[in-house]
């Protein structure tokens, strides 16, 4: 596993691209074939299921370490990942086990079946036989991601380069169906599996943000504006009687999206159409943190698809039965595209985005700050005349977003992140005040660079209520600037509001406590848009 | 037990003996400030009179200024202050670096200061001491934290720079000048020539200059060639990532190298190419080893992971409190860094 484990520390390490898919491609030269193909599996969610439960690891951990469970719970805190503080409280190994990735794998599949006193065998024969790094990736093997920045886009260009093989064929291979025992690395990549033919996607075009008036844009009789929807970009492939969705990260989502794919087969002809994939109730565009429910999972099961159900609104046609129309201008696209819609009888979470009406510049800005009551971005304004560009180009295509809301809240809980924020405090619980008191109004992650976030881990460090477990109450102390999409009231939400994706805008270091908003203050900006 | 009230008091300005009239590390300025060693969190500016130990004297001169009222001892040898019998007693934690041992009436306190109990190459070896109370540090007070033996570490770090040298790569490692730089320049020396930074190379001379030996290293300074730097090693304090000095090292290959470094997380922080946990605190088992072998009946657990390493005690058998103090202090030990902020 020497191997394996050398990589996983050279692309731990570092936060660039590029250095990670150096470090793939040196292994790809040098690993055994078998070894490729597992870790393939590995990075594209081809795992097999976990053999042996995390309680019981837990617990045998525990034993061999001879430490009370709170100490054990609070060297998980510290760490931020089960795997890694095991494989670091465990005892130094006293032999040495020397198993490439792919017999771990072998054992760890036919570990499954096993009863627990043989698993519990196992499990302490290879923790007693690995050092600290291979252990902690033993554990790993058996259950857990590596989070380690490495998406399926970074191992498509990985063997990409590898073997000079087109990066969009690479991903329907490493996505299709594969088994790792029957087929080979060399199969695999060439996609002997596959027919990429039928699935091959063009590269998306892309808007920039406005930067001039409107009026500067020429006459409104050239453009066409359509609402800006806020979900994941999505090409729909359609091609001799199959169906392919790509996402904008050039990832390959079909299997996420059954009910996509189960409305295109009503189409009669074949086309690449590009659109937003949305989460969609009764015709209303939900919030894309409904959508990010059904994202990247691996099974999408019957309750999540009546929970969250998804939609699409079509903006734009690539190809049509065969033929790439990428040239044609944008209006006679749309044409086609509204025939193609209206040939056939569609489901209501399959549309097309409708087009703004509108004869003058000045119509657009009530619109576009209309925008957030029916979850959208802001609006798209389209050249009628415009290609579909590859990538982002400048003139033809641009994106009006509507500005974010803002509110001054105060830091009341503050929790370490995962993964490489394991080590800070990065996820934050705000508060604004009610009466004399304070309420939760929003979580947020981001928006804050490294060097704040050391500087706020150092001050919870010092002013934690807490001194146990991972989570720490703080003074109401720092204020913070809140930008979100969109308020709604809420019954589930304490404090009666649910805020739209809602991130840190800025650090307030020169407004006091006293000066944050209210909960009243907050709920006025319900009905301004 | 009363005696020990006696000894010790834990006031806003720090661990003081009031039998003795002196303080132990002070945080505010005071008259008489006995000092365990030489980093900024412990011995600070101000105190009217400053005793340390013989090899810790040149680097509080050198850091606090040559006019300040300093006495010095050596290592295991007492004195009386007011009635209370003072030593010093190898910490092992960098050079100078010294508990502190007072008894008067038979009672016996020991202030740790910082310490490591796993042996280096550079410092004095960390004795312990028996005593009725124990004042121990708590940095790395986590059983995730065992550290490698230092003929490991050394083969890592000569693994590491050879590894950069055949892709061509000069090995830039980060550590603070007191203590961390000078364990690096020994668990180095003879892998290649090693170049210091401005301030690590004048913290060696004054260190030198009092007749400590240390490996042979060479400035880093502006005006060298780029060439004479190529695959070669240089150690410098954490401040100058991302600094253009260290934009004018040739293809040079980051380290950090702290007892943080056994996380992940930490690891990954910052953008470096290798982290290596190269502490100067004990780890989990070095602190109850310590603890144990100083058969004290009352411990207390200062900076780093009090709560739970004091709880931890309790739970063994050994009575422990915490005890909130000012060492440890992250941002002060970046303001050390600033204050030698030269050619950054």
């Amino acid at each position: 596993m020497k191997l394996f484990s050398d990589l996983i520390s050279a692309i731990e390490i570092t936060n660039k691209t590029n250095a990670k898919i150096e470090a793939l491609v040196n292994y790809f030269k040098i690993a055994p074939n078998k070894d490729k193909l597992w870790l393939i599996a590995l990075f594209t969610g081809k795992r097999p299921s976990r053999p042996v439960k995390t309680t019981l690891m837990r617990q045998w951990c525990m034993e061999l370490t001879q430490l009370p469970e709170w100490l054990f719970l609070e060297s998980y805190s510290t760490v931020g990942d089960l795997g890694e503080t095991m494989a670091l409280l465990l005892p130094e190994p006293h032999h040495n086990l020397d198993l490439s990735l792919h017999e771990w794998m072998t054992e760890l599949k036919a570990l499954k079946p096993k009863t627990e006193d043989e698993k519990k065998t196992f499990v302490l024969e290879a923790w007693s036989g690995l050092d600290q790094q291979e252990r902690l990736i033993f554990n790993k093997l058996i259950g857990g991601s590596f989070r380690i920045g490495v998406s399926k886009k970074t191992l498509v260009n990985a063997l990409a380069k590898l073997t000079n093989i087109d990066a969009n064929q690479l991903m329907h291979s490493i996505i299709g169906n594969w088994d790792v025992d029957s087929i080979a690395f060399e199969e695999l990549i060439n996609g002997s599996h596959i027919n990429y033919d039928n699935s091959k996607p063009y590269p998306f075009c892309l808007a920039y943000a406005l930067e001039k008036e409107l009026p500067e844009l020429g006459e409104p009789k050239d453009w066409i504006v359509e609402q800006k929807w806020d979900g994941i970009r999505g090409q729909i492939v359609k091609r001799n009687n199959e169906i392919y969705i790509w996402s904008r990260g050039e990832e390959l989502v079909t299997k996420q999206f059954p009910e996509l794919v189960e409305a295109m087969s009503n189409f009669k002809d074949d086309f690449v159409i590009d659109g937003e994939i949305l989460a969609m109730k009764d015709n209303d565009v939900l919030l894309f943190n409904d959508l990010q429910k059904r994202l990247n999972r691996k099974n999408v099961t019957k309750k999540l698809l009546e929970d969250v159900p998804v939609g699409f609104k079509a903006y734009d046609i690539l190809e049509y039965n065969g033929n790439d129309i990428r040239e044609v201008p944008f209006a006679q696209r749309r044409e086609r595209l509204e025939s193609i819609f209206n040939s056939v009888a569609l489901p209501n979470h399959i549309k097309l985005s409708f087009i703004v009406d509108f004869t003058k510049w000045e119509e657009l800005h009530a619109i576009r700050d209309n925008s957030r009551t029916i979850n959208s971005e802001g609006l798209m304004l389209k050249q009628k005349k415009s290609p579909y560009h590859t990538g982002r180009k400048k003139g033809d295509w641009w994106k009006w977003k509507v500005d974010p809301l803002t509110i001054d809240a105060v830091m009341i809980y503050a929790q370490k992140g995962s993964g490489r924020r394991s080590s800070k405090y990065t996820d934050y619980t705000f508060a604004v005040k009610k009466d004399d008191a304070l309420v939760t109004v929003a979580k947020a992650y981001s928006g804050l660079t490294d060097k704040e976030i050391t500087e706020i881990s150092q001050w919870v460090n010092k002013n934690a209520i807490e001194k146990f477990g991972p989570v720490r109450t703080v003074k109401p102390e720092l204020v913070f600037e809140i930008a979100f999409e969109g308020i709604a009231l809420s019954n589930r939400h304490k404090s009666g509001v649910a805020l739209r994706f809602p991130r840190i805008s800025r650090w307030r270091k020169d407004k006091p406590v006293e000066e944050i908003d209210t909960i009243e203050t907050v709920k006025q900006l319900i009905t301004a848009p | 037990m009363s005696t020990e009230k006696n000894l010790i008091k834990f006031t806003k300005k720090g661990i003081y003996c009031p039998q003795g009239n002196f303080y132990l590390d002070p945080w505010y300025p005071v008259d008489f400030a006995i000092i365990s060693h030489g980093h900024a969190d412990h011995a600070r500016w101000g105190m009217k009179h400053y005793l340390c130990t013989d090899d810790s004297k040149a680097i509080l001169q050198h850091r606090l200024g040559v006019d300040i009222n300093i006495e010095s001892l050596p290592y295991n040898k007492a004195i009386s202050v007011n009635g209370v019998k003072v030593s010093f007693h190898p910490a092992g934690h960098v050079i100078g670096s010294a508990q502190i041992r007072l008894e008067y009436k038979g009672y016996v306190v020991v202030f740790t200061g910082d310490y490591k109990t796993q042996p280096d190459f550079i410092t004095k070896p960390f004795e312990s001491i028996k005593c009725n109370t124990f004042i121990t540090e708590s940095t790395f007070g986590l059983p995730i934290y065992h550290w490698k033996k230092e003929a490991t570490l050394q083969q890592d770090l000569h693994h590491w720079v050879k590894t950069n040298q055949s892709n061509n790569r000069t090995s830039v490692f980060l550590g603070y000048s007191l203590g961390k730089a000078q364990r690096l320049m020994s668990l180095l020396e003879g892998c290649d020539a090693i170049y210091v930074h401005r301030a690590i190379h004048n913290l060696n001379q004054a260190i030198s200059g009092s007749g400590i030996q240390l490996p042979e290293t060479q400035l880093w300074s502006v005006d060298l060639d780029k060439k004479t730097l190529q695959n070669k090693i240089i150690i410098a304090p954490p401040a100058i990532l991302g600094s253009r000095m260290l934009k004018r090292v040739p293809n040079p290959a980051t380290a950090i190298c702290s007892g943080w470094m056994q996380i992940r997380g930490n690891r990954r922080w910052q953008a470096v190419d290798a982290g290596f946990a190269v502490s100067d605190h004990a780890d989990w088992n070095g602190l109850i080893d310590a603890v144990k072998a100083s058969e004290a009946e009352q411990v207390y657990v200062t900076h780093g992971s009090q709560a739970v390493f004091s709880k931890y005690l309790n739970e063994i058998g050994i009575k422990a409190n915490e005890l909130i103090t000012e060492y440890g202090d992250e941002a002060l030990a970046k303001a050390e860094i600033k204050e030698n902020k030269v050619d950054v």
